[in-house]
């Protein structure tokens, strides 16, 4: 139970779907492009409403197809315009073009994106492998554990977009987060409003004094300086999200950094995992430390820019440690996250820790504090050298011939 | 009708110096659509092709006006975005000029790949003109078979062979697609007569909807001829009845430009290397089909016009 922390602030009980609703209105865009799609669509919906009743002053385009909403969305950002929009899975796969674009233009779009298990074979429950196949797009990616921090970072997320001029993706899993009801504090109109402040692009389309040619062709002489300062850019917004979430905890009290540390400090085993999970962790977690194992976990926030370096610092004393992936890579070896864990320790020279891989939760399927309970378990005998950690990915909770 | 001396006071918003080839149809189209536009401010969108490859070559642009490109398939859903942001800020105050929306897209980001993306804009009725400028075929990526290739011509796609003479399907209708979205304004122009394309243009920019125009337009590569036919070539066009200048305002059709004389297709197709293989003896039977395919069009255009006559306003 979420307790209030703002004098301000007020509680209610809502589903993931209708926060990322409820901060979209706040934040009144002025134009939003969307789609429906299972489990994102009552976002949409919810939004139209606000549309219908006049709550807002933003301009609805319910457009045919998820590309032409990140389509529509990314020009209306270049038209001058602050732009957002939603959707999940195979929308996600069909916008994937169109993501690379936004983010090479250099446009601060904003999505709720509800993380949906990609098809083949066709499922509509929560994993993450839609965002996860967007990570390199050039996307600033915020996970969430529950409501109230997709509320929050739907809010920040604005803010980093703007100031890093890069889109950015907040995310939920699907249907865990999207239509779980939970009480989630939220904060009132004018203070969200004066939070995220009055959007004033540096140049926009509709500006008659200084028209520009926006989206050119840029061959051998250019692009790559250009692509340059993408990546760079993603470099830079890592301090542009701490900044915010220290704006963000001024004003409303609230404390995020790019990942969450959990009983970590003097943790010998530890699991590192992204969005819904870590709450069912943490559990697991306490129950651990009451009987006198030193388990913790890191819970990783801001998946894009990935926070390497003080992630490598902070799992420096970690004897053994559990990667669980919500998404898998098919790439013959490991799945996304672990990658990016196995990487950061080992080009910051952190080799202490033995690392292991587990993939979970494919489609929606259950993950529940047994499970995690067994990864900690294996996770101590790989700390007392009792058992030789896997060098490949290890499945919970899958019928495997 | 379009007054050229009024129109020599319009500002030129496409600069010389671009990349398009010699002759080429989409640089004229450009840059009168353009100059119809007059003084009134316009964002310019534009599908992937060779008209937006060869006026924004980083770090130069042809475009005085503000310019924006994205990708092939979506130049319609983008236009609909920028038409929104406008609609949205010109309510709030931010924006008070009075701006236009002119979207250019060749017959492969029109009829094609794009074709999804513009029925979805002209639907939903944002204020927008879109312009196909229809080459019949892919031509940036190296004159490859579209929808929009008319039967026999010689693409790299469906190439004349020693069994195969060219594209064997007719092209598709486009206008006629458009005009069932039951949008306010939809035309067809062509090139050789700059006043039924301008006037056309006009009309659109005034119309308080979607708009679309569909222009034939000569591509002296991939239509293989010599680049200063390019007129002559787009009026053959009209003269043959086998692409009729014509508009549909809100439902009611109008032929607006009749040959003195129909001309026989082949008095078009002769000139063009494209078309070269059916004038060997034994096409005979195609260059026969591609005339009856165009006095049947021909003939149905006209008793629509008839019936427009009609249900026009008097």
């Amino acid at each position: 139970m979420i307790k209030p922390v703002y004098s301000k602030g007020k509680l209610a009980a809502k589903t993931g779907n209708e926060v990322m609703a409820e901060a979209m209105r706040q934040i009144e865009p002025d134009v939003v492009a969307a789609y429906p799609i299972t489990p994102a669509t009552e976002i949409v919906q919810i939004f139209s409403q606000f549309v219908a009743d006049g709550k807002v002053k933003t301009e609805f385009v319910a457009v045919e197809s998820e590309h032409s909403a990140m389509s529509a969305t990314l020009a209306a950002s270049a038209a001058g315009a602050r732009a957002m929009t939603g959707t999940s899975s195979q929308g996600l796969c069909l916008m994937w073009e169109m993501l690379n674009i936004a983010a090479g233009l250099r446009l601060p779009v904003v999505m709720a994106e509800v993380n949906r298990a990609i098809s083949a074979p066709l499922n509509i429950h929560g994993d993450q492998s839609d965002a996860m196949g967007a990570r390199d797009t050039g996307w600033i990616q915020i996970y969430s554990e529950n409501s109230q921090e997709a509320y929050d970072n739907m809010i920040q997320a604005v803010k980093i977009a703007e100031k890093a001029k890069l889109p950015a993706m907040v995310t939920t899993d699907g249907f865990i987060i999207s239509h779980c009801m939970e009480v989630v504090e939220t904060y009132p109109d004018e203070d969200v409003k004066k939070f995220i402040g009055e959007y004033k692009p540096e140049r926009y389309l509709l500006d008659t004094k200084r028209p520009f040619t926006m989206g050119s062709i840029e061959l051998q002489d250019y692009y790559f300086e250009h692509r340059w300062q993408l990546a760079q850019a993603m470099r830079d917004a890592k301090k542009i999200a701490v900044d915010v979430a220290a704006d963000f905890a001024k004003t409303f009290g609230r404390q995020y950094d790019l990942y969450e540390k959990y009983k970590l400090d003097d943790a010998e085993i530890a699991i590192v995992v992204i969005g819904s999970t870590a709450g069912t962790a943490k559990v697991v977690v306490d129950e651990l430390r009451e009987k006198g194992v030193k388990a913790g976990l890191l819970k990783v926030r801001v998946f894009r820019p990935f926070p390497a370096q003080d992630i490598a610092k902070d799992l420096a004393k970690v004897k053994a440690l559990a990667v669980l992936d919500r998404a898998d890579s098919c790439s013959g070896t490991f799945a996304p996250l672990y990658s990016d864990i196995a990487s950061a320790l080992f080009a910051n020279g952190i080799t202490s820790a033995k690392v292991v891989n587990y993939v979970y939760g494919l489609g929606g399927r259950e993950i529940a504090p047994n499970h995690i309970a067994e990864v900690y378990d294996t996770l101590g005998k790989i700390a007392a050298g009792t058992q030789k950690p896997s060098t490949d990915v290890n499945y919970i909770n899958v019928r495997i011939k | 009708m379009a007054n050229l001396k009024e129109l020599s006071k319009n500002p030129e918003k496409v600069t010389g110096g671009h990349r398009l080839c010699a002759g080429c149809g989409a640089g004229i189209v450009i840059r009168q659509a353009m100059i119809a536009a007059g003084n009134t401010p316009v964002v310019t969108v534009s599908a992937t092709g060779c008209m937006e490859v060869s006026t924004t070559i980083y770090p130069f642009s042809a475009w005085k006006n503000s310019f924006f490109h994205s990708a092939f398939e979506n130049a319609a859903a983008t236009a609909s975005g920028i038409e929104s942001a406008y609609k949205s800020l010109n309510k709030q105050g931010k924006i008070k000029e009075d701006f236009r929306f002119i979207t250019f897209g060749g017959d492969g980001g029109t009829y094609d790949i794009g074709l999804q993306s513009l029925s979805g804009a002209m639907e939903r009725g944002h204020r927008m003109l879109y312009i196909c400028y229809n080459n019949e075929a892919y031509m940036n990526t190296g004159i490859q078979r579209s929808s929009a290739t008319p039967k026999g011509a010689d693409t790299t796609t469906a190439p004349a062979g020693k069994v195969k003479q060219g594209k064997e399907q007719n092209k598709k209708d486009l206008t006629q697609l458009m005009a069932a979205h039951n949008i306010p304004y939809v035309a067809q122009s062509y090139m050789g007569n700059w006043n039924d394309f301008i006037t056309k243009v006009q009309k659109a920019l005034a119309t308080d909807g979607p708009s679309f125009i569909n222009i034939l337009t000569p591509c002296r590569l991939g239509w293989n001829y010599k680049p200063e036919e390019t007129m002559n070539i787009g009026r053959l066009a009209m003269e043959t009845c086998l692409w009729p200048s014509y508009e549909i305002e809100n439902g009611v059709y109008t032929i607006n430009a009749f040959p003195k004389e129909k001309k026989p297709v082949t008095e078009f197709l002769k000139p063009q290397g494209r078309f070269k293989h059916l004038f060997k003896p034994e096409n005979a039977p195609i260059l026969e089909a591609i005339q009856k395919e165009v006095d049947l069009r021909w003939e149905i255009l006209q008793r629509r016009a008839e019936l427009g006559k009609e249900k026009k306003p008097a």
